[in-house]
């Protein structure tokens, strides 16, 4: 008998008064029984509404069939079929707009909790580790540029077929975005390191401190004998806004902040990264990254941290999920506000951001009401820290060395839809193409690039 | 990681380091910067490419002791390892097609300017060098300089060795004389290179500083090196690290340079032995 219950079972979680003074993950995962509970909601419908809607494919009702069977491991199995990282995707993924806005059940009442059943899967895996089936390697050399989750799901991909994979990475740890960008409570370090050495077991080489087109050009990667190369060197160009006074200490892009914090651990004591840590702080931008920021500007003692948004919160790019863990941490939304100019003290640091109120007009190119500015409406915020975190674009290191790959107007390398680049041989995918957008979406385009490569040998 | 191949003292403050480094090495080219780590919780500091030998497979650092984490890393010694080493990242000096140039290095920065006084002597350019130190115990690299420079004027601020004054007291006196330089290439602190551009200004003699902001990954992703440059905010990391010195906001850039002042002094007092009562 399937659990008719209409809604999804709930994600336990850390209060928010207590998590928003620690770097623990927020949410604590099901137990195998909420699991099994959650499970019987699935209808295990013929058609797999789900999986449509899913960027990588994962045959979502056969994983929750073995969950309902509480054979977990091989709900595992069923995952890691279509998924690199199923332990990531679980937790970070925005399901209710992907998987979770197909599923049946959700016209009724809410989606079957498909990423919470996912990440259940992940961990029961991960403290029941099973040994990897050997695969036989080909001898077929290929380059990925990046560490990140294109990069990496690229690299498993030809790894489980036998291709000798070399992964290179500009910082010193891999990851990408998993590990500089999205923070330790969201998306704890110790699993994403747990993903990569399974891809090292599978004989994934990662080279770190190798920044492709500084220390080795797209071409030498070909001299040295590798025959594709596939490039998911991500979105990490930090935009600014161009306002006066936005040079002044305190002021950082969302990439430093957080690059800081997660990546060089500067909320650890033992880190020699510093971070300032700021009495109230001012987070431009309403994305996931804009509530990742404040989120940590709260964790590193900010009394008043306030999300800095010039459209209305319906508007707001982030997931609904990430809005209502920060309003319950206590971060305050300045919604149609728009930053004018940042004053500083002497000695140049930020003392106040003047922004002036907004109201909305028709809709814009994107279809969201486009904002105007409400007259004789400035105001100053006080705040001694202002985080940018209004986008990213693609790096043009690579670019720029590689003569024959071509990049649009806004920096990204143009590839079609199989991932192929103009440059003969060179795919690429994820935010280097697509411009900053998922985790799930990047990893997406590197299965598919895998593929691609995969039928040039066959 | 990567192996620490020789260690030489060049100062009571300043330590020269050949790192093995074969890649970085390979490509490396003056005016460039390396980013290193030296330890597992380590800070990323940026360091000028002081020196390379492609043959060898190794770059070389030389730094001054001012933190927590170059105090760290001078504490390894020859055949010990650091942990991270990147690089070459930013874009390399252009030297070429000059007949005469200036070359100014102040303190440690004459570790940087080196580099680029040797290539310059070696594609023909008539090089004047002039490099600034507190005093005598300070004074580094003058034999190298001596050797790939035509003309080696060394400035201290007591007079204890060389003549006693500035770098840019030198520098005018070079001009005023009649001396034509293609250009000027100035590195060293921040207040130096703000000097030797206004003095350069008043000649209208073109002149190129190298900023050397705090940076985390040094390849265009954090934006904390940004600084402003005929207006413009641009990135030391990709940008430069070299700019036209009369284009650059050195106030803004001195007060950047102070961001972590307090935790670096923290740093440096819980990272020394005086500090802990030992």
């Amino acid at each position: 008998m399937p659990n008719m219950s209409n809604s999804k079972n709930p994600m336990p979680s850390q209060p928010p008064q207590t998590r928003n003074k620690n770097f623990s993950e927020v949410a604590l995962g099901f137990s195998a029984e909420t699991a099994l509970n959650e499970a019987e909601r699935c209808l295990n419908c013929k058609n797999k509404p789900c999986v449509s809607g899913c960027p990588v494919g994962i045959d979502i009702p056969a994983f929750i069939e073995k969950i309902k069977a509480q054979d977990f491991s091989s709900a595992y199995d069923v995952i890691a079929q279509s998924s690199s990282l199923p332990a990531v995707c679980g937790r970070v993924c925005p399901q209710e707009t992907q998987c979770e806005q197909y599923c049946v059940r959700g016209i009724k009442g809410e989606a079957v909790a498909i990423g919470r059943l996912e990440r259940f899967a992940a961990d029961f895996r991960r403290e029941h580790p099973v040994p990897l089936s050997e695969v036989r390697p080909n001898g077929i050399k290929i380059a990925v540029v990046g560490a990140g989750p294109a990069g990496l799901t690229c690299a498993g991909e030809l790894a489980k077929n036998g291709y000798s994979v070399t992964v290179f990475e500009a910082l010193h740890k891999a990851g990408g975005v998993l590990v500089y960008g999205i923070p330790e409570f969201r998306l704890p370090k110790s699993i994403v390191e747990e993903e990569i050495n399974n891809l090292r077991e599978l004989g994934v080489d990662i080279m770190t401190n190798t920044i492709v087109g500084k220390t080795v050009t797209i071409d030498e990667l070909f001299e040295d004998g590798y025959q594709s190369v596939f490039i998911g060197s991500g979105a990490g160009l930090p935009n600014f806004l161009g306002i006066l006074g936005e040079n002044s200490k305190g002021v950082y892009s969302a990439n430093e902040y957080l690059t800081r914090i997660n990546l060089m651990k500067a909320y650890d004591e033992l880190s020699d990264t510093p971070i300032y840590r700021a009495k109230s702080a001012a987070i431009v931008g309403g994305g996931n990254v804009a509530m990742d920021a404040a989120r940590c500007a709260k964790r590193l003692g900010a009394e008043n941290v306030y999300i800095v948004y010039r459209r209305s919160e319906t508007e707001m790019p982030a997931r609904n999920e990430e809005i209502e863990h920060a309003k319950e941490e206590g971060i305050i939304f300045k919604t149609l506000c728009n930053p004018v100019k940042i004053n500083a003290d002497e000695s140049g640091r930020a003392t106040s951001m003047v922004c002036c109120e907004m109201e909305l007009g028709e809709p814009d190119a994107s279809s969201r009401r486009r904002p105007k500015e409400k007259p004789d409406s400035l105001f100053t915020l006080e705040t001694d820290c202002i985080i940018m975190a209004v986008g990213t674009s693609p790096n043009p290191l690579i670019s720029l060395t590689t003569e024959g790959l071509k990049t649009n107007k806004h920096g990204c390398i143009i590839a079609d839809e199989n991932g192929l680049t103009t440059h003969k041989n060179v795919y690429a995918g994820g935010d280097a193409v697509t411009g900053a957008a998922t985790v799930i979406l990047a990893m997406g385009a590197g299965k598919t690039a895998a593929a691609e490569i995969m039928k040039n040998f066959n | 990681m990567f192996e620490i191949l020789s260690k030489r003292i060049l100062n009571p403050t300043v330590t020269l380091m050949e790192i093995s480094a074969p890649l970085a090495a390979k490509k490396a080219e003056p005016g460039q910067f390396v980013i290193l780590r030296v330890n597992e919780n380590g800070e990323r500091i940026p360091l000028t490419v002081a020196d390379f030998d492609r043959q060898r497979g190794s770059v070389t650092i030389i730094f001054q002791i001012v933190g927590a984490t170059t105090s760290q890393l001078n504490r390894k010694n020859a055949g010990e390892f650091i942990e991270d080493f990147a690089g070459p990242l930013g874009t390399p000096s252009r030297l070429e097609g000059m007949s005469k140039v200036a070359v100014v290095g102040g303190g440690v920065g004459c570790a940087i300017a080196f580099p680029l006084a040797k290539k310059l002597y070696r594609l023909g350019t008539e090089v004047h060098t002039i490099t600034g130190f507190r005093n005598k115990e300070l004074v580094i690299l003058e034999q190298e300089f001596a050797d790939v420079s035509h003309k080696l004027r060394i400035m201290t601020d007591d007079g204890s060795y060389g003549e006693k004054g500035l770098v840019t007291d030198a520098l005018r006196t070079l001009i005023e004389s009649g001396e034509k330089y293609d250009e000027v290439i100035a590195i060293g602190p921040l207040i130096m290179m703000k000097f030797v551009a206004a003095l350069t200004r008043e000649f209208g003699i073109k002149t190129t500083v190298s900023m050397n902001p705090i940076m985390v990954d040094g390849t265009g992703m954090c934006g904390c090196c940004r600084l402003t440059v005929g207006g413009k905010t641009r990135f030391a990391c990709v940008d430069g690290p070299d700019f036209d010195g009369h284009s650059v906001d050195f106030d803004e850039a001195l007060s950047r340079l102070g961001e972590y002042k307090e935790f670096e002094n923290k740093q440096r007092e819980a990272d020394c032995n005086l500090y802990k009562g030992v």
